[in-house]
């Protein structure tokens, strides 16, 4: 099956990223297709490469970039909801003159489009968040 | 707007729910926002205002003190993006007292058991 993925809350403060990745990881598992993961609202947190979690705990951006780089996945950040929370990407910092960018590896910054078009391209599009 | 027309060829029914007060929380303006750039897909769609989201349609709505900006005024631009299916839960708009009159553009009123039959149908839920 072609699956669809929203990612509405940050990471750490909600569980659903945390769902999300093991929903996700469990279909790629399985043998589904996951046309895309979507990160909106506080989601877009999930995508800074800045994120520096104690040790002993998982690293839930981590975690979603190795999964990226294992199956190819399209992971794609809202770029309204990344400008509102300062995450960028390089065109974004040079767009904007800001002096930095902290997207990470496997995250791209891309419109709302990109989400109805997974809604229209898979066979569900599951949201984790409340 | 980035992406425009639909090259998927394929229509779905959409339908988004919002059940959150217009302000507080993000949720029911970037919620809009998905329905707005949704709108150039050409998809079936549906919005649905229920629990405190019927707040989000409520007239004269002043955000001056709390200087959040006010978005309201973007519902009535839904009609012109060809988003006409606007429902409103009545069960939630009688628990908080309010009538059609109260609402900023003209919407069904529909009970619960209609509203669950709709969404039975839908393809796509989105749900602020």
């Amino acid at each position: 099956m072609k699956f669809g993925i929203l990612v509405n809350e940050g990471p750490y403060t909600h569980q659903a990223s945390d769902t999300a990745y093991h929903f996700t990881k469990a279909a790629l598992e399985k043998g589904h297709e996951i046309v895309r993961v979507f990160f909106y609202h506080d989601g877009v947190n999930n995508g800074t490469r800045l994120t520096t979690p104690p040790q002993d705990d998982r690293h839930i951006t981590n975690r979603w970039s190795d999964l990226a780089e294992k199956y190819g996945l399209d992971m794609v950040v809202c770029v309204a909801a990344a400008q509102r929370r300062g995450i960028v990407d390089a065109d974004e910092a040079k767009r904007h003159g800001k002096d930095a960018n902290n997207i990470a590896p496997g995250f791209h910054i891309s419109g709302l489009g990109q989400l109805i078009e997974a809604g229209i391209l898979a066979d569900r599009l599951i949201a984790f968040g409340d | 707007m980035e992406e425009d027309g639909n090259p998927t060829g394929v229509i779905k029914k959409f339908m988004y729910i919002n059940r959150r007060a217009p302000y507080g929380t993000i949720y029911a303006l970037e919620g809009l926002e998905v329905v707005l750039i949704g709108a150039a897909f050409e998809q079936d769609v549906s919005v649905v205002f229920l629990d405190d989201g019927v707040f989000q349609l409520k007239k004269s709505q002043d955000t001056a003190d709390s200087e959040m900006k006010n978005f309201s005024p973007a519902y009535r631009a839904l009609e012109m993006y060809d988003v006409e299916k606007l429902y409103v839960e009545k069960e939630s708009m009688d628990a908080r007292g309010l009538t059609e009159d109260d609402l900023i553009v003209p919407v069904a009123v529909i009970g619960k058991s209609e509203l669950t039959m709709l969404m039975e149908q839908q393809d796509v839920i989105l749900n602020y």
